[in-house]
């Protein structure tokens, strides 16, 4: 799997679009257990992105990747937004300079994102945040490579690692964020955070696949 | 949805703009940042104060800017923390040389984004130093939870270490009374109704005719747990057991008493409760030296109230008496 600067450019303007049109069932899981507010903020954060996409998408993937992350944060406020900003920020650091990014730099671009989410925000796998959605998949995704499988194929047991992740908040109180407040109020709600990961992942899996 | 607005996307743009048309001569607005700040800010001497949160809280917090209180209120989107480059811009524009103190509230987007600006300050050569208020008693200090949120008690910090930096204080004092004022701040809240954001459109949860929500934060979200209405008394003295047993507050005791309106509960209603509360600090011998009632910090139009106790110190007593003239709070020497 190669994936190139208009690739990249391309799997942000689709989650652009799915983050869009899942606006409001994001803000619906969110009235459950947090402040309504996650689909609102997102949809707000990547209507930016797209806004000012012709600004930066004439430059490498690590310099898109860091644009993409410093609007998410200046739009989308809340913890999502210095999240998903640190996520797509640390990304860009890991491929800086490239504009053509193979499946081991992939790889590490996910990794870098995903210890940037942790350190943001001081949570692990287990306490009800996007980690859930966003670690079995690395996890699965690295396992899958390392067993032998093809990049599209590990990448399909990813997404599916990842819907599993978004499942399993569902059995589990939110131990981060503000539905920890709830504490075991929280238990039978799927976390939004863990959802809007996950449909980001399974868009740009997608993408993937098509063009292998 | 039924609200006095024009677009649901203009909502912070379109009030800030009616805020500065009603307080000319108290606040001005930064450059392409939704920022207010002091009319003559950067205070030469004085070590410079930030607050904010969402919007959807007024008079919190813009109401605040202005001599004895905070220098700058950053206004996020309803119910949205600020961002970064918000935050960011505030610092700059108040630092009179002396440092910047950042009063957050705990709540996880408010401190990281506030920290992540106090980050990018700091590489500026600016001293930020930050305190997060964590007043509200509804929700137990665990190893399950990031602590306490902070809610309408976060008004105290804001005058106390208002007046101190007005002083002249150095940095590292307006934070360490900022600090003492958090660790003898407790508060709790309630609600009848839940509140409409106007980008969501709806309510963020939904209650029956008969039920009441206890120990709601002050961003729409559930609180604790509910139960079947009952009276003012009741209710009251439901908050007030968990108040006053977390300090705890002693027999003898001074303290500052804010009863907070959330945006839809009649001042003939936060006096009845303020009774219940002086009626039941009588009964626990705790004195009431200075008390507050109104709507200070809001959720919207939610309806629904929160009350917040501060234990007075001789030094804490003389800074919430001393001056302040701010839009939305005034203390005449």
């Amino acid at each position: 799997m190669i994936l190139t600067t208009n690739d990249v450019l391309n799997i942000i303007s689709n989650i652009s679009e799915v983050i869009e049109a899942n606006k409001q069932y994001l803000t619906d899981l969110d009235a459950a257990i947090g402040d309504a507010d996650h689909g609102i903020n997102l949809d707000r954060g990547f209507k930016a992105v797209k806004e000012k996409m012709p600004q930066f998408s004439d430059k490498d993937i690590g310099t898109i990747l860091k644009n993409v992350g410093m609007v998410l944060v200046s739009t989308v406020g809340g913890a999502s937004g210095p999240l998903y900003g640190t996520f797509f920020m640390r990304m860009g650091n890991a491929v800086s300079g490239k504009s053509t990014i193979d499946d081991n730099e992939i790889v590490a671009m996910f990794e870098a994102g995903l210890s940037g989410i942790k350190e943001r925000g001081k949570a692990q796998a287990g306490d009800k945040t996007m980690i859930d959605a966003i670690e079995p998949a690395l996890n699965e995704l690295k396992k899958s490579l390392e067993d032998g499988l093809k990049f599209n194929e590990a990448l399909n047991i990813a997404v599916n690692a990842s819907y599993n992740g978004v499942e399993m908040t569902k059995k589990i109180a939110a131990r981060r964020g503000r539905a920890s407040y709830l504490g075991d109020r929280s238990i039978g709600h799927q976390d939004p955070g863990a959802t809007s990961a996950y449909l980001m992942i399974k868009t740009a899996a997608e993408y993937m696949d098509k063009l292998q | 949805m039924k609200k006095l607005i024009n677009n649901p996307d203009e909502v912070v743009k379109e009030m800030i703009s009616g805020l500065l048309y009603a307080f000319p001569s108290y606040l001005r607005k930064l450059d392409n940042v939704d920022v207010v700040v002091r009319k003559a800010s950067p205070v030469e001497g004085k070590v410079g104060l930030v607050s904010g949160g969402g919007s959807g809280h007024e008079p919190a917090h813009a109401g605040y800017v202005g001599k004895g209180m905070l220098d700058a209120a950053c206004l996020g989107a309803v119910f949205t923390s600020p961002t970064p480059d918000q935050v960011y811009e505030a610092i700059k524009a108040v630092d009179g040389g002396k440092g910047v103190l950042l009063i957050i509230k705990n709540y996880t987007g408010d401190v990281m984004n506030f920290e992540m600006a106090k980050e990018m300050a700091e590489m500026d050569g600016i001293k930020v130093s930050e305190v997060i208020v964590d007043d509200d008693v509804a929700v137990e200090n665990s190893t399950y939870t990031q602590g306490r949120r902070g809610i309408a008690g976060t008004v105290f910090v804001h005058k106390i270490a208002g007046a101190k930096a007005e002083e002249g204080a150095e940095l590292k004092e307006v934070k360490e009374v900022a600090e003492k004022v958090i660790k003898n701040l407790r508060s709790m809240g309630m609600a009848f109704t839940p509140c409409t954001v106007p980008a969501a459109g709806k309510p963020s949860f939904t209650l029956d005719e008969d039920e009441i929500e206890i120990g709601i934060g002050i961003h729409g979200e559930p609180g604790t747990h509910r139960e079947k209405i009952k009276g003012a008394k009741e209710i009251v003295a439901e908050l007030m057991d968990k108040i006053v047993a977390d300090l705890p507050f002693n027999d003898g005791d001074e303290v500052a008493l804010m009863v907070n309106g959330l945006g839809a509960t009649p001042l003939s209603e936060l006096f009845i409760a303020n009774k219940e509360v002086n009626e039941y600090l009588l009964g626990k011998n705790i004195n009431v030296y200075k008390t507050f009632v109104g709507e200070y910090m809001t959720s919207l139009e939610m309806s629904g109230f929160s009350i917040s106790l501060l234990k007075l110190d001789d030094e804490l007593k003389s800074l919430l008496d001393a001056s302040a003239d701010t839009p939305a709070f005034k203390q005449f020497k």
